[in-house]
């Protein structure tokens, strides 16, 4: 029997419908584009114009929900933040935004990045669920390494979201292996050793941090951190699954009038450099 | 007869529910390397010897305990005795722990030192510290402390350190220990962290501890000598806690002593500007600041909040993961001290024993001013004096009209 689009779509989970955009973007033949972008920023309103515009060049989304302390963050998202904190941006409000999102017709697999003291304010349970029921399909929370992750994990998993972990260029091989067996839907593979935002070149050991990781594992691999220009993007796309840019993307839609317009064309351009291979 | 206390953290660098590891993956490859160094120079009879070298050669270690005779008298009830470690060499506890990451920084072979500073004393020491080992020191400082703490900013650059401003947020400690995890994050290969209190990611809790703990070491030797028994009380000022548990920890297990950590009340309680986490239970809830679980203060939405407190070492949102515990343990008991009562102790203890303290010190000092008088002239309290005032003369001189 036939079965309607909605109804198959009501049995996917988060980190299925995450997998299904890196399995779409690799038959392309190109890595998976994950732009950042902050909700609540430059306004609570324009973000979500913004962020809807972006979605149609963009595999997957991630969706900074705003903290007043973002320790791993560089001076471009710390500055977006802020002003979304400023504009009187809540989780409640972010969770809103997404909802938003989804009813605009938007079907781009969201993850929310957000610090894990909000989290805990919110409650964690009940982030989990009114994160599901809002649309989104995962969560990254850089200030909670795997070792602290076990709640959160397990509550992902009641809903079928992924929690997304990190692994960094300094990660030795027993904690690449201890991440792989937890990955759901991605590993986010930080480029270099720093905090986010716009660099002028890539790390010169990627391609080997990359590779060592790989042998660890087959869930699909995104880098971010630093990533800037389609020719960047492009070379990240050679060497692994998918591609975040965050604070590139800030400051293409902060220098233009028509923001929603530049960021996407900014980030039609990371994905045109993407296709390029 | 009662319980010890664990004197360490479990394997996942918990006191009880509080601390912990919450910080991003790159720093958790060097959180492990600080563990193993750690454990390994504290089994290590000649790191150990060099440390308490420094600590008598250099420091000037052991610091005196004095009697405030006068004061004491005064106040008519309880023996006032002063730890004074504002005698220390660079004018504050903040030394002690500084040197003993300093000697570890050097031994794990980094060469770059990067620590935040509030009151401008744990830049100081760390910079002192630097100087000492020929270690390269650059300390984050909010813009707000270096308008308060100005003689601390002079020093520091006079020593060879680099001072680096940080104006995100409230330009205040909180903001500089931001600054200085991601300038740790960014450089973490050659570069040690030096923490300036019992707060962060383990091990930097238990770590800062030990390396205070010669406070409450010698303190109870001195006690005994001096009074041939233990003080009723032990005061101290807790900021994120460093002097407080310095002092407590020999003291752990003798249940007869009382520990008492008082917060900065600020403008008081009710003004909602202050940094007493323990006080206010509404605005201050478990949760994560900067690599630890403990009480934090925030939002409704978990967003950290400004504090406010006359003294800069005061001034910060979270606490000691270990004093929450001990909190919950009931071993602890704090209370706090508001900015016009720690200046009243400031201008008390300078006029009656000749004894300029750090304002943070004077919180301590007001609960003692508090407490000397509800008790029997046979007993005893012992106060932590942290640091001197020095760093303070231009805040007190604005408010006292001088
Ligand atoms: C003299 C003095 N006392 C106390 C403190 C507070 O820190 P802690 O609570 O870690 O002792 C500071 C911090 O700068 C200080 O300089």
């Amino acid at each position: 029997m036939q079965r309607t689009d909605r109804e198959r779509k009501q049995e996917q989970t988060g980190v299925s419908r995450i997998s299904q955009a890196f399995e779409r973007a690799q038959k392309l033949r190109s890595a998976a584009l994950m732009p950042y972008f902050t909700l609540g920023y430059p306004t609570m309103e324009s973000s979500v114009e913004i962020i809807s515009a972006v979605a149609e060049e963009s595999d997957l989304l991630e969706l900074g929900v705003p903290f007043s302390d973002p320790l791993a963050d560089g001076p471009t998202i710390q500055r977006s933040t802020q002003q979304a904190l400023d504009n009187g941006t809540t989780v409640a409000g972010c969770l809103q935004m997404v909802a938003q999102l989804r009813r605009r017709g938007i079907d781009t697999p969201i993850l929310l990045m957000g610090y894990y003291n909000p989290v805990m304010a919110y409650g964690e349970e009940a982030y989990v669920r009114d994160a599901a029921a809002a649309g989104a399909d995962g969560f990254i929370i850089p200030d909670l390494p795997l070792e602290e992750a076990a709640e959160m994990e397990a509550l992902a998993d009641n809903y079928g979201l992924a929690l997304v972990y990190f692994l960094a260029p300094t990660s030795p091989e027993a904690r690449i292996a201890a991440v792989a067996r937890h990955a759901k839907g991605f590993i986010y593979l930080v480029s270099l050793t720093g905090v986010t935002g716009a660099r002028a070149a890539l790390h010169a050991d990627l391609g080997d941090f990359i590779s060592r990781v790989r042998r660890q594992t087959t869930v699909p691999l995104a880098v971010g951190f630093g990533i800037s220009t389609p020719e960047q993007a492009a070379a990240v796309g050679q060497l692994a699954d998918g591609v975040i840019v965050g604070s590139a993307v800030i400051n293409a839609a902060d220098a233009a009038e028509d923001k929603p317009a530049a960021a996407r064309q900014f980030v039609k351009s990371l994905q045109e450099g993407l296709n390029r291979r | 007869m009662q319980e010890k206390l664990p004197t360490q953290p479990d394997a996942q660098g918990k006191f009880g529910p509080y601390g912990g590891q919450f910080v991003p993956e790159t720093l958790m490859p060097a959180l492990e390397e600080l563990l193993t160094a750690y454990q390994e120079a504290r089994a290590d009879a000649e790191f150990m010897g060099e440390f308490h070298r420094l600590l008598k050669d250099y420091v000037g270690r052991p610091s005196a305990l004095t009697h405030a005779k006068r004061l004491s008298e005064q106040l008519g009830g309880a023996q006032i005795y002063l730890k004074r470690e504002d005698l220390n060499h660079s004018g504050a506890h903040k030394i002690n722990n500084a040197l003993g990451q300093a000697l570890l920084a050097k031994r794990m072979g980094k060469k770059r030192i990067v620590a935040e500073t509030g009151a401008g004393q744990h830049g100081v020491g760390s910079a002192t510290a630097c100087a000492l080992l020929g270690l390269e020191c650059i300390v984050y400082m909010g813009t707000v402390d270096i308008a308060r703490q100005q003689p601390n900013v002079y020093r520091m650059k006079l020593l060879g350190a680099e001072v680096r401003p940080v104006s995100s947020g409230s330009k205040t400690l909180k903001d500089a220990i931001n600054e200085a995890i991601r300038d740790w994050v960014t450089n973490v290969d050659s570069t040690h962290y030096l923490l300036g209190s019992v707060l962060g990611p383990h091990p930097y809790p238990m770590m800062v501890r030990d390396f205070q703990s010669v406070i409450g070491a010698e303190a109870r030797e001195q006690m005994l000598a001096a009074c041939g028994r233990l003080p009723d009380s032990i005061i101290a000022c807790v900021g994120g806690g460093s002097n407080a548990m310095g002092i407590f920890h020999a003291f752990r297990d003798d249940h007869e002593v009382d520990f008492i950590g008082v917060e900065a009340g600020g403008e008081g309680i009710e003004s909602g500007k202050h940094a007493a986490r323990f006080a206010d239970l509404n605005i201050s809830r478990l949760g994560v600041l900067q690599g630890t679980k403990s009480f934090v203060m925030q939002t409704a939405d978990g967003q950290i909040m400004e504090t406010h407190s006359i003294s800069a070492g005061l001034d910060y949102p979270s606490v000691g993961p270990e004093h929450a515990w001990m909190r919950d343990q009931e071993r602890a008991g704090y209370t706090y001290a508001t900015d016009a009562e720690a200046l009243a102790a400031f201008q008390r203890l300078s006029e009656t024993e000749g004894i300029i303290p750090a304002l943070e010190s004077a919180h301590a000092v007001a609960e003692a001013i508090k407490l000397a008088p509800t008790m029997r002239p046979d007993q005893i309290l012992l106060v932590n004096l942290s640091g001197r005032g020095d760093k303070d003369l231009d805040t007190v001189i604005n408010q006292l009209a001088l």
